[in-house]
């Protein structure tokens, strides 16, 4: 059971063939017998999760009209406030606070029946690629677990990997939830910026910053999408307008005519083999199907990665200064509230979010802010305007989704430029604000770890992607004859 | 290459309200310096008539009613604070004793 997709368990619960307490008292048993080992969870809500499937079951049993995921368990990153539970962000500096409020999305998922089974793991506030920045120690990935899982929101990815979850909560600032998704061979999607409340969303860089769903099949990260999306006035930033029809898209998956193009700039150099071979064999998927393939050229994605770590870490100095010891959080040392709060800080963040608070600092400082900060925002409208102009070319656009599989635990801890790279192309979605979703691909001739693929949909069209996702995912589950994650290694065993 | 200094770096600690070890200011003195040179690439392209994108939204300020809705409880409001009095929360001291 824990194997099905969300959607197949919804359709159980439907029928009344399980109860949404046996349900999450299954993933809880899993979570127990794996997590040792995996280490995706931070806190698991055991007697909150419990009391979530009693109430839905109940409301099932008087035939109260339920949404479609009502019932089915969910995981989500410890960067979503969720009253009364822990949330930390991966990071010593919230140890032990427990909201008094709940985020957007966790309202929403509980009025949609959706049982939260606990925190997920992540790269100290959300800053990383491989979820070894986490103050809690590093997530294991389910396929190898010397290996990363990928970041910032490995926790998220790994628990479903791991049938731990068959749905999580990810944001993606740089490709936090995507990259993460390419790695353990689950599905990740980062809607348009705005398409996803941030309220109760602890900021990083806010205006980079957008939540969305992790799945195992497009079908069900697009119903979860339906149900934390669309307008919220509690977001300044919230798009005022219907969520994009992702999982009629999703059902649809039907791409004949539809134009693809590959992004030249996102292949060739530094990409494993194995990752571009697998890329190369979905486009061949595609264009059986019918979808047009042709080649784009996006020439200012080059210096994305270059305009990411400034505008990132400048709105991370910015935003990481709430963190003070006066209104909630830890407080070390003593003294006047200057002294409590540079003690508090040094010894509550983590050596990359200092990195980057640092490197925030120094480009927003007077005398350098227009050559860095001022040059990456403009280098942020020539990556828009590529978008612009690749959009006219093609309905979609696609790349591999990480240049390489899941490396070794601790094989970039100390390189962080190598670190950054993991991202270069996820990023340039976030910069100019549209739609990325990430599927696996299929599994890279050298290791034999799960690489993924990535579609690109331009703003409140999300849609598409998940068209093209579904048209891919059916293509090849046909050819490898049952799902990538049945190839993973069984976890638990003793 | 950008040259960032050890006390270049002791002097961003400071504004950015982070103690610093002695270990922590050589190394990351040294990684700024090479992450700077990094990122210096968007200079190359960053020409003058080209307008700065701040945010991917073409955004407009959101104005709400100025009416009274239920928030959170003086209670709730400092369940978090590392420490509190009479409903407020209670911190080290601000000014110095001559101001």
């Amino acid at each position: 059971m824990i194997k099905s997709s969300a959607t197949q368990m919804a359709a159980a619960l439907a029928k009344g063939e399980v109860s949404s307490l046996e349900l999450t008292q299954l993933h809880l048993d899993q979570i127990s017998k794996v997590d040792s080992q995996v280490n995706a969870f931070l806190f698991v809500d055991t007697e909150g999760a419990l009391e979530q499937a009693k109430q839905v079951d109940a409301k099932r049993q008087k035939g109260e009209k339920l949404s479609p995921l009502a019932g089915v368990p969910l995981a989500l990153k410890d960067v979503m406030t969720q009253k009364g539970v822990p949330t930390t962000c991966g990071s010593k500096m919230l140890e032990g606070w427990r909201p008094p409020y709940d985020s957007t999305v966790v309202t929403r998922l509980k009025e949609n029946g959706v049982v939260i089974l606990g925190k997920t793991n992540m790269d100290e506030f959300a800053m990383g690629s491989s979820t070894e920045n986490s103050a809690y120690g590093p997530t294991h990935n389910p396929w190898d677990l010397t290996r990363i899982p990928g970041g910032s929101g490995g926790g998220s990815s790994a628990a479903l990997a791991a049938f731990e979850a068959p749905l999580a909560i990810g944001t993606d600032t740089g490709g936090s939830i995507r990259q993460p998704a390419a790695v353990t061979g689950t599905v990740g999607v980062k809607p348009t910026y705005g398409g996803v409340s941030r309220y109760g969303l602890v900021a990083f860089s806010s205006s980079l910053d957008q939540a969305g769903p992790c799945a195992r099949t497009v079908l069900d990260a697009a119903y979860l999408h339906e149900a934390i999306g669309g307008y919220d006035k509690l977001d300044s930033t919230s798009i005022n307008a219907p969520i994009p029809p992702v999982v009629a898209a999703a059902k649809d998956g039907n791409v004949k005519g539809m134009k693809i193009g590959v992004i030249k700039e996102l292949q060739g150099d530094g990409y494993q083999p194995g990752v571009l071979e697998l890329f190369n064999q979905s486009l061949e998927l595609l264009a059986a199907q019918g979808a047009e393939i042709v080649e784009v050229s996006c020439k200012y994605f080059d210096y994305a990665l270059a305009a990411y770590y400034l505008i990132a870490p400048s709105e991370c100095s910015s935003n990481l200064a709430r963190f003070d010891a006066m209104r909630y959080g830890i407080r070390v040392g003593e003294g006047s509230a200057e002294e409590v709060m540079n003690k508090t800080r040094q010894v509550g963040f983590g050596r990359e979010v200092k990195r980057r608070i640092i490197l925030g600092t120094y480009a927003l400082s007077s005398g350098y802010y227009d050559a860095y900060y001022g040059s990456a925002q403009k280098v942020r409208t020539l990556i828009s305007r590529d978008f612009e102009n690749a959009f006219q070319q093609a309905d979609v656009l696609v790349s591999p989704t990480a240049p390489t599989t899941a490396f070794k635990i601790g094989e970039k801890a100390n390189d962080p430029i190598a670190m950054y790279l993991n991202d270069i192309a996820t990023i340039p979605t976030n910069l100019a604000g549209i739609g990325g979703m990430s599927l696996p691909s299929g599994l890279a001739k050298e290791d034999g770890l799960p690489a993924g693929f990535q579609i690109m949909a331009p703003a409140m069209q999300d849609d598409r992607m998940y068209k093209a996702g579904a048209a891919l995912e059916a293509a090849l589950l046909t050819k490898w004859g049952k799902p990538i994650l049945d190839s993973a290694p069984v976890l638990g065993a003793k | 290459m950008s040259n960032i200094s050890r006390d270049d770096v002791a002097n961003l600690a400071k504004l950015a309200r982070i103690d610093m070890s002695a270990d922590e200011l050589d190394h990351l003195s040294n990684e700024l310096s090479v992450i700077l040179d990094a990122v210096a690439r968007v200079q190359e392209v960053a020409a003058a008539d080209v307008p700065p994108t701040s945010h991917p939204l073409p955004l407009k300020n959101v104005f709400r009613e100025d009416e009274v809705r239920p928030s959170l409880t003086p209670e709730e409001s400092l369940s978090g604070a590392p420490a509190s009095e009479e409903q407020r929360f209670k911190v080290p001291q601000i000014l110095g004793e001559e101001q």
